[in-house]
């Protein structure tokens, strides 16, 4: 009985300290650190936030993030349902392969997304001659933005609704079918209804990471002031300049946009992915 | 005695799983733990076992005080109802499992694992993994894997539950044989009193966290201590606001002493036996009888016969 | 389709670990050639202009002087230096992944910590934030101002302490499922045949969790290795000290030294692959375990 009262207070021990170390490192390596981005912004009151959230530049920046980030995320949910569709209800050579590519940018580091564009549409390549001809510039402009951000998020809206059309089968599809409903009927009836929180969800993802992309955009627009510069490149170039109130402003701004998406994200994950 | 429950109890909450639970099972019986589904069975098996803490009384196994001792000490082999089969290793070693905790030399597990293997006949799965197996060769596994290290007491856990009826029902025979085998105190829980008849040498029938009754299957069934048990063990049907088993009524085209009239409803031939429907002043009950006496009664629907209780002579023997 | 399981669990949202794809197909439609046909070249012509024509320009790129070119440029003393900085402090992070990422997932399953759904959506803030952001906040405390009076700017344990920080959720996410997932009643078989707590985590918990444990380290390796925005404030990128892999590519084509840069990065996607298909591999034994 005394051995096992003595395996008892250790395995309390045990529990103990895990439980501990694991408060004390998220403490440390998240929690502080945000609460402190909290406190860097507001340390002299509210007003000079307000300002420095108010300024051209500011405003710019956000006007740009949000543009860009909009365009990217509408291509990403096009082609995310297109490819989600196609993995779940077609079977076709190469099917593996395009499955692994969609996860691919994942795996690639932002700077390299960022050059991988300039090399084949920076003002130098052909392909970007040939668009600047036409009067469109890719790199150090908008679309090139859009791009490189489109390449970061490409997996969200794939992954979020693949599942849920997985699950939920194709007999209601084939029932509609049945009854007379064409392919574009059938989706738009049937189809997209049962996926749409997934969407949502997919969405609210693939939103959260564009308007947070700082790399690969880093490296496309070039960081023109005043022209290309989003927030998240705001937030470095101020924070350089010694303009912390407004580093610290647009850093919160994104912080709180981050937070936002996350608890939404969390009511939208679709059941069967919630943990 | 192999073990001993006095007056545990055990609430989850506001739910009283045990009440005043006390059992005693002999050395080498195979005793059943029978009551409906839900709750009190698994619960008293698994507070045997030391997986689950009893809230007041006394476990006693082969004469030791085991009430504290954990899980680890008790030196009980248990069996749960999925397996609870380790995934990640090959069947040979899930059976090798608590030899290889104790250190046993490689040889000696070796060769208990074989023989274990055969006695569970899965020599040829032994490199297998358990995803691999099928539900009752997972459970046979299972039950090596308990039998390994030679527990005092073995605890299987609706052994069978998960089973279809025709592997359950073969494992059925081959478990009662292989006790025969290794004889070691064998309890095990079911919700099946065909299963528990067929199986066990003596029953516990529990029902709402309380023991019902204790006896073989025979005590239980020729004279079981309340109306539950009497429901639970067999058929039954009721004459003059009494239990009675079908089989237990006698029809008879006169009238004898103690005998009510009775309108023959329906008449149901299945195989041997005819199931005999019956009306007494607007009150249905069934009789059970043999193809022969049916012919004989000439019974048809619409017919009028006398129906008696046969002589209970048995009934009060053996009230335990 | 059981791959789906293990590795890559649901909770990996942002930037996380995809749940892997349905390796079978459910049920095909043999109608609608037409529909799949225009979709399919949509979805592959859309994969081409943005990712792999890129991609394949990067890499060849960083051939243009040749192979032994790409040698010499990656193996330039500053280019070498970053790559091992790079991958010395991915494989240290991916350690520390492994033991703290596994510790969170257990205290999110099995301790009953009051406030267990906040620090559950805690966990998930690093894939949400901007990584310029969370370089500020980790600078904010362990830089020049630290209120708490450690200093770790400008030194390699700033760009491990950014490194920890966008790669938390990884291993918590892989975990974190299986663990809820693992039968309890195992671990119980394990105590009924003797085994105490340190032996039914050893020879139990833990080998049922190693396939996703070894997934969510991948996946934290391959992130560290790529990682960009977090660690360009904190760093300080001083050649020959703490500038990793992503900040050096970023230098050469600032500096026009394109080939340079595509060759840095051509060993970055290298690493990348093996890490995919490292993680496919892993995948598909787990599933075949059951």
């Amino acid at each position: 009985m005394a051995s096992q009262t003595a395996a008892t207070v250790r395995r309390v021990g045990v529990r103990a300290t895990v439980r501990t170390v694991v408060l004390v490192y998220l403490t440390l390596l998240l929690v502080f650190p945000l609460a402190l981005v909290l406190f860097k912004t507001f340390e002299n009151g509210v007003a000079p936030v307000i300002d420095s959230l108010t300024t051209a530049s500011t405003q710019h920046a956000i006007q740009i993030t949000v543009v860009v980030a909009f365009w990217a995320v509408v291509a990403n949910t096009i082609f995310g349902v297109t490819a989600a569709l196609l993995l779940v209800r077609h079977t076709f050579h190469g099917k593996r392969t395009l499955n692994a590519l969609i996860d691919l940018p994942l795996a690639v580091s932002p700077v390299v997304v960022g050059l991988s564009l300039v090399l084949v549409y920076g003002r130098l390549t052909g392909v970007g001659r040939a668009l600047a001809g036409i009067g469109i510039n890719v790199i150090f402009s908008i679309p090139g933005m859009v791009m490189a951000t489109i390449f970061v998020s490409i997996p969200l809206v794939v992954r979020a609704v693949a599942p849920v059309l997985e699950e939920i089968g194709d007999d209601q599809e084939q029932a509609a079918a049945t009854l007379g409903a064409g392919p574009v009927q059938t989706f738009r009836r049937i189809t997209l209804p049962s996926i749409r929180g997934a969407l949502a969800y997919g969405v609210v993802l693939a939103l959260a990471r564009s308007l947070g992309e700082y790399g690969a955009v880093a490296v496309v627009s070039g960081r023109l002031v005043g022209r290309t510069q989003t927030l998240t490149l705001l937030v470095q170039e101020r924070y350089q300049n010694f303009d912390q109130q407004t580093a610290y402003a647009s850093a919160f701004l994104l912080v709180l946009t981050a937070v936002i998406a996350l608890l939404v994200s969390r009511l939208l994950r679709p059941k069967e992915l919630k943990s | 005695m192999s073990i001993i429950v006095r007056d545990v109890n055990k609430s989850f909450g506001d739910f009283a799983a045990l009440t005043d639970v006390s059992v005693e099972i002999p050395s080498g019986s195979l005793t059943a733990l029978l009551g409906p589904s839900g709750g009190a069975k698994s619960t008293l098996l698994r507070v045997i076992a030391g997986l689950e803490k009893a809230d007041s009384g006394l476990v006693e196994i082969e004469g030791r005080d085991a009430t504290k001792l954990p899980a680890q000490d008790r030196g009980v082999g248990f069996v749960f109802q999925h397996y609870a089969a380790f995934k990640h290793l090959s069947v040979a070693r899930n059976i090798a499992f608590g030899l290889e905790i104790r250190k046993r030399p490689k040889a000696e597990i070796k060769k208990k694992v074989d023989e274990l293997l055969e006695l569970v006949h899965l020599e040829q799965f032994a490199h297998r993994y358990p995803a691999q197996l099928s539900g009752g060769q997972r459970q046979r596994m299972a039950l090596a894997r308990a039998l390994a290290v030679e527990p005092q007491v073995l605890l299987l856990d609706e052994p069978f539950g998960a089973l279809d009826a025709q592997v359950r029902k073969e494992l059925r025979a081959w478990l009662r044989r292989l006790h025969d085998q290794v004889h070691v105190t064998t309890v095990f829980v079911t919700h099946d009193q065909e299963e528990a008849m067929e199986v066990a040498d003596s029953i516990v029938v529990m029902a709402d966290g309380k023991v019902e009754q204790i006896g073989s299957p025979d005590q239980l069934y020729e004279a079981p201590a309340n109306d539950f048990v009497m429901s639970f063990l067999g058929p039954v049907t009721k004459l003059g606001g009494e239990l009675v088993r079908p089989h237990d009524l006698e029809l008879s085209i006169e009238p004898r002493p103690d005998t009510v009239t009775a309108k023959v409803t329906r008449v149901t031939r299945l195989g041997f036996e005819v199931r005999v429907d019956l009306e007494i002043e607007g009150e249905e009950l069934w009789a059970q009888v043999t193809r022969g006496s049916s012919e004989q009664l000439g019974l048809v629907e619409g017919q009028t016969l006398f129906v008696r209780r046969s002589a209970p002579v048995r009934a009060a023997a053996a009230v335990s | 389709m059981a791959s789906s399981t293990t590795v890559g669990g649901a909770g990996v949202s942002l930037l996380g670990a995809p749940p892997a794809p349905p390796a079978t197909p459910s049920r095909r439609r043999p109608l609608h050639g037409k529909g799949k046909a225009i979709g399919l070249s949509l979805v592959m012509t859309y994969l081409s202009i943005i990712v792999l024509i890129p991609l394949a320009a990067v890499v060849w790129h960083s051939q243009s002087n040749g192979f032994s070119g790409f040698v010499h440029a990656v193996t330039t003393p500053e280019a070498a230096s970053t790559l091992k900085l790079t991958i010395y402090s991915s494989i240290l992070v991916a350690a520390i992944n492994m033991v703290m990422g596994t510790a969170i997932a257990w205290v999110l399953v099995r301790d009953k910590l009051p406030g267990r759904t906040f620090l559950d959506t805690l966990i998930d803030l690093p894939f949400a934030l901007p990584t310029i952001v969370a370089g500020l906040a980790l600078l904010t405390v362990y830089g020049p101002n630290s209120p708490l009076g450690v200093n770790l700017a400008y030194q390699r344990a700033g760009v491990v302490v950014a490194l920890l920080f966008v790669t938390l959720p990884f291993v918590v996410r892989t975990v974190q499922p299986v663990l809820m997932e693992l039968d309890t009643e195992m671990e119980q078989a394990a105590a009924s045949l003797g085994a105490g707590p340190g032996t039914i985590f050893v020879r139990i918990i833990l080998p049922n969790m190693f396939p996703a444990m070894a997934a969510g380290t991948a996946l934290a390796f391959a992130r560290s290795m790529s990682e960009f925005g977090s660690t360009v404030l904190i760093s300080g990128n001083i050649p020959f000290q703490t500038q990793v892999a992503s900040v050096h590519v970023y230098n050469q084509l600032e500096s026009d030294n394109v080939a340079g840069a595509a060759a840095v990065s051509t060993v970055l996607l290298i690493v990348s692959l093996v890490v995919l298909v490292a993680l496919d591999m892993l995948q598909r034994w787990a599933a075949r375990r059951g």
